[in-house]
């Protein structure tokens, strides 16, 4: 298992380091000139190139990525502008702050909502697909596929302002969504999530019911289910410790690269619940030009996934013994 | 099988198993009867769809209840098992009866660790502690002649050879030392000195604890070996029945004689080519009327007023020794001869 991590962990890196060299030539290869933007308004040519020398883009593309790597391991100093210390993932322009203190202050809300929501789906996903599973071909297996048929098929951008509108602003029954800090007050920062969390968990909730249906009823069927039947096992314990067990590998999979994307580009959410998360900030940094914002908050996004998929594989391997990790 | 009127172990009286599926209804076996004793094995041959499986898993109980109609008796040391509850068949299951699957890989859950599997069933029924149900599966390898079994029983079963998963799964089938065992065509995935084995294990632990075995199998050479009854099942009918030797040596049906002519012998000439059964399996969904092999049969023409389309033949049973065939003994034992002769 420590072998498999520190493999993984070094693929992983290196699988950042192609992103970030591909992200780099692409933002910074666009004829744009951040100097200008980072000069101010009363701007001489004199302080122009001053500035551009600061920022470091006078020089060659390939030069201008070794600093930008030099910097996320032993920081970087941008002149007049200011320091940046390692990791340095870049300074912004418009800011003038480096970048990963910025996406740090935004990171506790997007976590909170992308786990928040997960406990939601979670739950109710995998519970109504286990009740679909015993009640195959019966109403309530009809009820719940149903439902997830309809779930699947609703967006964040249409059942967020429904669900704003009626139970914010006509019934009351939920707060206006923003974001506390947990550790400031963890009832406020609940209850402002809260609706966000349920509207997210409409849209997951309806994967993870066909899903866990699916899977369970293809386990249900296989032999050594038979088998723990033949030896006198009861249908419940055969249910959790052999057809469940079976059946997790898929949906943590799943669970994983969903975890990746909402903590990666939660921008539609947030934007439709006015919250000032990562993906709103990915977007202001689209709209101003901000491109080492932009290549900052990529990289912490791509480390999400990557790193997320790291964890299904260890937990794959905890359920499934025939994958050997080596 | 005795005819006295003594109950036997296991009496199967008059089974019917039916599904409805959405093509309509399914008569996997059709009105079957059997009786076994402790200590001997009956053997049950019949091609894909013949019903074997299905009658087997009925007797566990293990059908789906929703889509099954059942009908008939089932009885173990004189208890109903048609009519039992659930939680009663729990308790049987695994402990007075048990099975050995086909295939031992797919059967053997892998998720767990093979003696985790053996010492559940013991645990779930004497109770046993953790640390004696891992002495109980240590011992149960052993017996069933895993080498190092106190080193093999926290493998997993990928981890086993395909000989060595059918050990522990026999194992795990005989650890409540049960009464009645049931194997499902145990040895049709392994090679031929693998299965000469497992037959041998079978044998030796039979004799050790009398257990009485119903043994499924459409490979005559395995029935030759191992069974003491035969029972030959067609289109969810038994056939024909009766000692090994009798239905080997002297077959009464039309198909158990197709049955050992599309088979190889040592003992008889090389150039003589095997002949198969023309035609396939019949549909259970819309059995053949009459006699459900008239389809296929030689013979079927040389009964008088097409009676073999028509009416079901009876299956005539005397010392349990009993065909279900229009023609008479006679003529069949003419007609067979005349085919042998055809043939050589």
């Amino acid at each position: 298992m420590f072998r498999f991590l520190v493999r993984r962990v070094i693929g992983a890196l290196v699988i950042l380091l192609i992103i970030s060299a591909v992200t780099f030539s692409l933002y910074y290869a666009l004829p744009r000139d951040p100097a200008r933007m980072a000069c101010g308004k009363v701007c001489t040519p004199e302080l122009l190139a001053q500035v551009r020398h600061n920022l470091g883009i006078a020089d060659p593309l390939p030069v201008q990525y070794w600093h930008w790597l030099q910097g996320v391991f032993v920081g970087r100093d941008y002149g007049g502008l200011g320091n940046c210390n390692a990791p340095c993932l870049g300074f912004s322009f418009t800011n003038r702050e480096p970048v990963l203190g910025t996406i740090m202050d935004r990171l506790p809300l997007t976590i909170s909502l992308a786990l928040g929501a997960s406990v939601f789906f979670l739950i109710i996903g995998v519970g109504t697909g286990m009740i679909a599973a015993v009640k195959q071909g019966r109403a309530a297996d009809k009820i719940a596929s149903s439902f997830s048929l309809l779930g699947s098929s609703l967006q964040i951008y249409f059942v967020g302002y429904i669900a704003m509108y009626f139970l914010v602003q006509q019934l009351g029954l939920l707060e206006q969504p923003s974001y506390t800090p947990f550790t400031e007050n963890p009832a406020k920062w609940a209850a402002g999530l809260l609706l966000p969390w349920l509207v997210l968990s409409i849209i997951f909730t309806a994967n993870y019911t066909r899903m866990t249906r699916s899977q369970l009823v293809e386990q249900l069927s296989e032999d050594y289910v038979r088998t723990a039947r033949a030896k006198g096992m009861s249908r419940r314990s055969v249910f959790f410790r052999f057809a469940w067990r079976g059946a997790m590998g898929p949906i943590v999979t799943i669970f994983g690269i969903d975890m990746g994307t909402l903590i990666g580009g939660a921008i539609i959410t947030e934007s439709v619940f006015s919250l000032q998360g990562l993906g709103r900030l990915a977007l202001t940094a689209v709209d101003a030009n901000d491109l080492p914002m932009l290549l900052g908050v990529t990289m912490v996004a791509a480390g999400a996934i990557v790193f997320a998929n790291i964890i299904v594989d260890a937990v794959y391997a905890l359920i499934d013994p025939r994958i050997r990790l080596a | 099988m005795t005819s006295t009127d003594q109950q036997a172990f296991l009496s199967v009286r008059d089974l019917k198993v039916h599904f409805s599926t959405e093509d309509g209804i399914v008569k996997a076996v059709d009105g079957l009867s059997f009786d076994l004793e402790k200590g001997k094995t009956l053997g049950i041959v019949g091609e894909s769809g013949s019903g074997k499986s299905v009658t087997n898993l009925t007797i566990l109980g293990l059908h789906d209840r929703h889509r099954t109609a059942i009908d008939g008796e089932i009885l173990l040391d004189g208890k109903e098992l048609t009519t039992a509850r659930e939680s009663e068949l729990e308790k049987l299951r695994g402990n007075k009866m048990a099975m050995i699957f086909q295939d031992a890989l797919a059967s053997l859950s892998p998720y767990h660790t093979i003696g985790k599997q053996i010492g559940e069933t013991y645990r779930k029924h004497t109770g046993a502690s953790k640390s004696e149900a891992r002495k109980r599966a240590i011992e149960m390898l052993r017996r069933v002649g895993i080498p190092q079994p106190d080193m093999r029983v926290d493998d997993y079963p990928h981890q086993f050879s395909g000989g060595m998963r059918q050990r522990a799964m026999i194992a795990m089938a005989l650890v409540c030392d049960p009464e009645l065992l049931i194997a499902d065509e145990p040895t049709t995935a392994l090679d031929v000195t693998v299965q000469a084995q497992i037959m041998d294990l079978l044998k030796d632990l039979q004799q050790e604890f009398g257990t009485a075995i119903v043994f499924i199998t459409h490979d005559l050479g395995v029935i030759a070996d191992i069974a003491d009854d035969v029972l030959v099942m067609y289109g969810g009918r038994c056939v024909e029945r009766g000692t090994k030797e009798e239905v080997l040596r002297t077959p009464q049906h039309p198909y158990t004689v197709g049955l050992l002519s599309s088979m190889p012998s040592l003992d008889g000439p090389v150039d003589v080519p095997l002949s198969p059964i023309p035609g396939s399996p019949p549909s259970l969904l819309n059995p053949p009327s009459g006699c459900r092999f008239h389809p296929r049969c030689t013979f079927a023409e040389k009964v008088p007023g097409g009676l073999c389309s028509t009416e079901r033949p009876l299956l005539k049973v005397e010392a349990g020794r009993g065909s279900a065939c229009h023609l008479t003994l006679d003529q069949r034992q003419e007609f067979f001869a005349d085919l042998a002769a055809t043939r050589h």
